[in-house]
């Protein structure tokens, strides 16, 4: 639509666009919207609902027509971006550091700021364990490039071996989770490697397949991991050997420090707990990014033909990017299942892997800071929207499209370089 | 004088894709503390031989062998550009740029001493701890980078994104980060493309000093001919996938068959010369 | 493992010293069947990515939808006194065909286009936020429950004649399912090949950039793309209506990931290759659940998938992607 035209004809075109938004909002309503079936006395019944579908229509008539007059009054041109590759440039690490900074505090003083307010806790709670995958995730996606649709199963990896370990051989929540890592890495090698000759959406497809075969294995290897109804009783973690209960054989927590046990104490020791576990993490990623390791990674997936012509083994900085990403997956898990008590395959779907790589997407690939910001909108967004539950999912799925038209690039897509040139060197 | 065992030595080299040869019974040598250019028309399979020589392609026939200073004569012909890299230390740069794009000019350099670094980095648990043997290492590779940087004369956009620089800052940056790699033999694809007289005189300058001061051999692919006949202590002619010539640049340039399959006149020359061998058509 | 290898080697050696030839036959055509349907859709999976480089993650769910509009037209041909079965599969056909097309160009216009150029990623989570909508949509306007129709199509044909259900037996829905896939693709492969458009498509495919420079209107090559896709997606759901009689929302998540790995396995941007992708799948879960174990035969079609790639990393008919060096 141009916009050099007269006025008049201007507002003419516009009705005529929204007229045919509305004719399409028509042809697809209908089936969905103005008709439905019922089930009646002697099979399906046809059901109408006209006025429903007459809503629809008009609402994205209205809807089609604000937008271009919103679009054609500050002259936003329609979004038509330029075929190359966005090459954002390094931005300065002081106002993210500050960011950053402020998000730390803010999490440290969480449960004092809310106290009382278990369901905050919790909820905050959540939002770390997602963090932390994301974190994981984006070694694997945001600096290796490698695109990672199964990501969910080292995930599993980590709950499942906390699991077994600890209601088979009596493992501690702290004895279990170096143990889990290293057997989410193994496993992490094992998926990576046969993918290492595939381009980027061969690599996407194996490795949901791989994702989908931890799972089927999950539900169906009854006898090893509880099958559909899973591992129960998984104990929980405990503070340097003191259990964090009203009660039990020897000191616990509350006995030692000489205070009543209260049931906020676990949750808050939970939370603090993910935190510690999570800002490990990021000091981990973080440092790995600035040694030659993470540099590769970041180089493999820029390019990879430049990486091998300068003496590169491509293979073993794709394996190692999938060996971390996985390593922190497993240590989430282990948290998880410890969390939860009770772990099954209906955690670890696929559905699962996707939120966490729109984590990463959505957060702006590579940062650190991005990934906090999308888990705590992609944990809380549902979360606000559970008195409306059927629609949540719905308006879920309206965020993610939207925030990724407005936003492609991420919430932060800017990159902070690894090495900087020295300041006396700088004269 | 002793004469030089070559650097390089390539021996009836072939390479064929399904039916098309591309290179056919190419034989040359190269040496070090030389710059050796090969040109010729577009398709002549120059950028094709640099695909062999690093390991991108495995050639069809013939031997690529390399005399390194310290581990002997290496096979390139048999080794994957990884190893042609890192084990021969041959590194090349691209037709087409590639570098990192999204990371600074700094970093791509980085990249280029990786190597040296994740040795010093002792599986990255050194690096972790950051112990005081690996920030030497690190320090002394940001030095190196910039010292390279400087040389090519682009030290101001160290911390800039490689991908947002012009074409030809792109090019030396690229050069840069080739030398940081530490090679012996670097083979350059048109280095000189998108500079102005300036800037390719500098380069020219730049490459003879490389060669001698740092004893390393050049293979340089070019087609600005102010650059190769001023650079070049030898020139490698190729047509077709076919040497059809071989000598020194004086030699090369008054070659006939170079003459008529490529040259026609040199960028000195006025456009409206003659071509030598329309000279008698008209006569 | 122990237990599930062994249960599973049993079933194996009782099938084998069983009635296996007719086994066999009844598993090839029930295998070929499926295969059919989840190359119609794979088709729609390669096409896209062959034309933009995504991969459409709610493509499923555009199948799945087309299953919904085929139960709401069947009953409404039903009720409305049509009692021709030809007639009613014709309707419904034609129907489903228009209107997912129509959500398919809606899908691409509102979730892809204004994401194009940006970067490979930006697209895919789009399309996951895409098919979280439409299976909420169908969930909160269709119901959450499993809806189920008499089946049309009745009867078919005994190949090979046998006591109890050992025979080969092959109904005339699959004999429909089969007929309209292989006439759908050999109408599509002349379209492709032949009409202006087909050769437009492939051309945008190769290099979008100069269609535009040519005056090509390259927006709507990848509208209509979309809409061949859902398309043939559509008929897949009318044919899964036919063949299974249930539909539920989710349908479309578990096809989905079949039929992509179908167009990977051939070798994605190939249409035969989608189509031979789709049957070898269909073939592999029907023999592995009959003859081995029915848990596992997804398990299976992902390790023969990744074992395929291992080999052949551009899928079976791809063509090998060289990157200039």
């Amino acid at each position: 639509m141009s916009a050099t035209m007269m006025k008049e004809s201007d507002l003419s075109l516009r009705i005529r666009d929204a007229l045919w938004a509305s004719v399409v909002a028509g042809l697809i309503g209908l089936p969905l919207l103005g008709l439905t079936t019922r089930d009646g006395m002697h099979g399906l019944q046809v059901e109408t609902r006209w006025p429903q579908l007459a809503a629809f229509i008009a609402i994205a008539f209205a809807g089609r027509f604000v937008l271009q007059t919103v679009m054609h009054r500050f002259k936003i041109a329609p979004k038509r971006r330029a075929s190359t590759r966005p090459a954002p440039g390094v931005v300065d690490k002081g106002a993210l550091a500050w960011l950053g900074a402020g998000c730390v505090a803010f999490a440290v003083l969480l449960p004092a700021l809310f106290a009382g307010n278990r369901y905050v806790v919790d909820t905050a709670t959540t939002v770390l364990i997602y963090v932390m995958l994301g974190w994981g995730l984006n070694v694997v996606v945001g600096l290796a490039g490698l695109l990672d649709l199964g990501y969910v199963a080292f995930y599993a990896v980590g709950a499942y071996t906390y699991g077994l370990l600890s209601t088979h051989f009596g493992f501690g929540f702290w004895q279990a989770l170096p143990v889990a890592g290293a057997l989410a890495a193994l496993f992490g090698m094992v998926l990576g490697y046969p993918t290492l000759r595939l381009r980027g959406d061969y690599l996407a497809i194996v490795t949901l397949g791989f994702g989908e075969i931890i799972r089927l294995v999950l539900v169906n290897w009854g006898d090893l991991t509880g099958g559909p109804n899973g591992i129960s009783s998984i104990p929980k973690p405990t503070f340097f050997g003191l259990p964090m209960a009203a009660s039990g054989e020897g000191a616990t927590f509350a006995s030692v420090f000489g205070i009543d046990y209260t049931p906020g104490q676990r949750v808050v020791f939970l939370y603090y707990l993910i935190l510690g576990l999570a800002l490990l993490t990021s000091l981990l990623v973080n440092r790995l990014r600035r040694l030659p390791v993470g540099r590769a990674w970041e180089a493999v997936r820029e390019d990879e033909i430049a990486c091998k012509a300068m003496g590169i083994n491509v293979t073993n900085v794709k394996l190692s990017a999938f060996a971390t990403g996985a390593m922190l997956a497993g240590f989430a898990g282990v948290f998880f299942a410890a969390r939860q008590g009770f772990i099954s395959p209906e955690s670890f779907t696929f559905p699962e892997s996707a939120t966490i790589l729109a984590i990463v997407v959505l957060g702006g690939m590579g940062s650190q800071l991005g990934v906090v910001f999308a888990a705590s909108v992609l944990v809380v967004l549902p979360e606000l929207g559970r008195d409306f539950s059927e629609y949540r999912m719905l308006a879920f799925g309206v965020a993610m499209v939207l925030i990724m038209i407005v936003r492609p690039g991420g919430l932060i897509s800017h990159r902070r370089a690894t090495v900087n040139v020295p300041s006396e060197a700088k004269q | 004088m002793t004469i030089d065992r070559p650097l390089l030595r390539v021996e009836n080299l072939t390479m064929q894709f399904g039916g098309l040869r591309a290179i056919e019974n190419l034989s040359m040598h190269a040496y070090a503390a030389q710059v050796t250019s090969v040109i010729g028309p577009n398709g002549a399979g120059k950028t094709t031989f640099f695909n062999c020589l690093t390991g991108f392609y495995r050639p069809t026939r013939g031997a690529l062998t390399l005399s390194h200073p310290r581990r002997g004569e290496l096979r390139l012909d048999a080794m994957r550009s990884v190893n042609v890299a890192r084990t021969a230390q041959v590194v090349r740069t691209f037709q087409n740029i590639r570098l990192f794009p999204r990371m600074t000019v700094l970093e791509n350099l980085m990249v280029a001493q990786h190597n040296t670094l994740q040795e010093a980095s002792r599986f990255s648990i050194a690096g972790a701890l950051n112990l005081a043997s690996y920030r030497r290492a690190s320090e002394q590779a940001i030095d190196n980078a910039l010292t390279w940087l400087g040389r090519l004369g682009v030290r101001d956009v160290a911390e800039k994104a490689a991908g947002d620089m012009p074409y030809g800052v792109q090019r030396r940056v690229e050069i840069a980060r080739a030398m940081c790699a530490g090679p012996i033999l670097l083979c350059l694809d048109e280095p000189a493309a998108g500079m102005n007289p300036r800037e390719s005189a500098e380069l020219t300058a730049l490459l003879r000093s490389l060669a001698k001061e740092q004893g390393i051999g050049i293979l340089l692919i070019e087609h600005d001919m102010s650059v190769v006949m001023k650079v070049s202590d030898h020139i490698v002619v190729l047509n077709h996938g076919k040497k059809i010539a071989e000598g020194c640049p004086a030699g090369i340039k008054s070659n006939p068959d170079v003459i008529s399959a490529y040259l026609g006149e040199d960028d000195d020359s006025s456009s409206d010369e003659l071509m030598p061998h329309e000279r008698s058509a008209h006569a | 493992m122990k237990y599930g290898g062994a249960c599973t080697l049993h079933r194996l050696r009782t099938s084998l010293t069983g009635v296996d030839m007719s086994q066999a036959l009844q598993q090839l055509i029930n295998g070929i069947t499926l295969g059919a349907i989840y190359g119609l859709i794979a088709i729609g999976y390669t096409m896209v990515y062959g034309i933009i480089g995504m991969i459409n993650f709610a493509h499923g769910d555009i199948y799945m939808v087309s299953a919904f509009i085929a139960v709401t037209c069947f009953t409404l041909v039903a009720s409305s006194g049509i009692s021709s079965v030809v007639a009613t599969i014709a309707i419904t056909l034609v129907v489903c065909i228009a209107l997912t097309s129509a959500f398919g160009w809606t899908v691409e216009r509102v979730g892809y286009r204004p994401l194009r150029g940006s970067s490979r990623l930006a697209p895919l989570i789009s399309s996951i936020g895409i098919s979280i909508f439409l299976q909420n949509a169908v969930q909160i306007t269709q119901g959450a429950r499993v809806k189920s129709i008499q089946p049309l199509v009745t009867g078919g044909v005994n190949l090979i004649a046998a006591e109890g259900h050992h025979g080969a037996y092959v109904s005339y829905t699959q004999i429909l399912i089969v007929a309209v896939t292989v006439l759908l693709m050999c109408g599509f492969t002349l379209f492709i090949n032949r009409t202006s458009f087909g050769r437009q498509q492939r051309a945008c495919e190769q290099d979008q950039r100069m269609m535009q420079f040519l005056g090509y209107n390259v927006d709507r090559i990848i509208a209509l793309t979309f809409m061949i896709g859902a398309g043939l997606a559509a008929v897949a759901g009318v044919m899964v209506t036919l063949y299974y009689g249930v539909v539920d929302f989710s349908i479309g998540f578990q096809a989905g990931i079949k039929a992509f790995t179908a167009a990977v396995l051939g070798g994605i941007g190939s249409l035969p290759g989608a189509m031979l992708g789709g049957v070898i799948i269909g073939l592999i879960e029907a023999f592995w659940a009959a003859y081995l174990s029915p848990e596992y035969k997804d398990v299976a079609t992902f390790v023969i998938l990744i074992v395929v790639l291992m080999f052949r990393p551009s899928g079976l008919l791809g063509r090998p992607e060289v990157e200039k060096v």
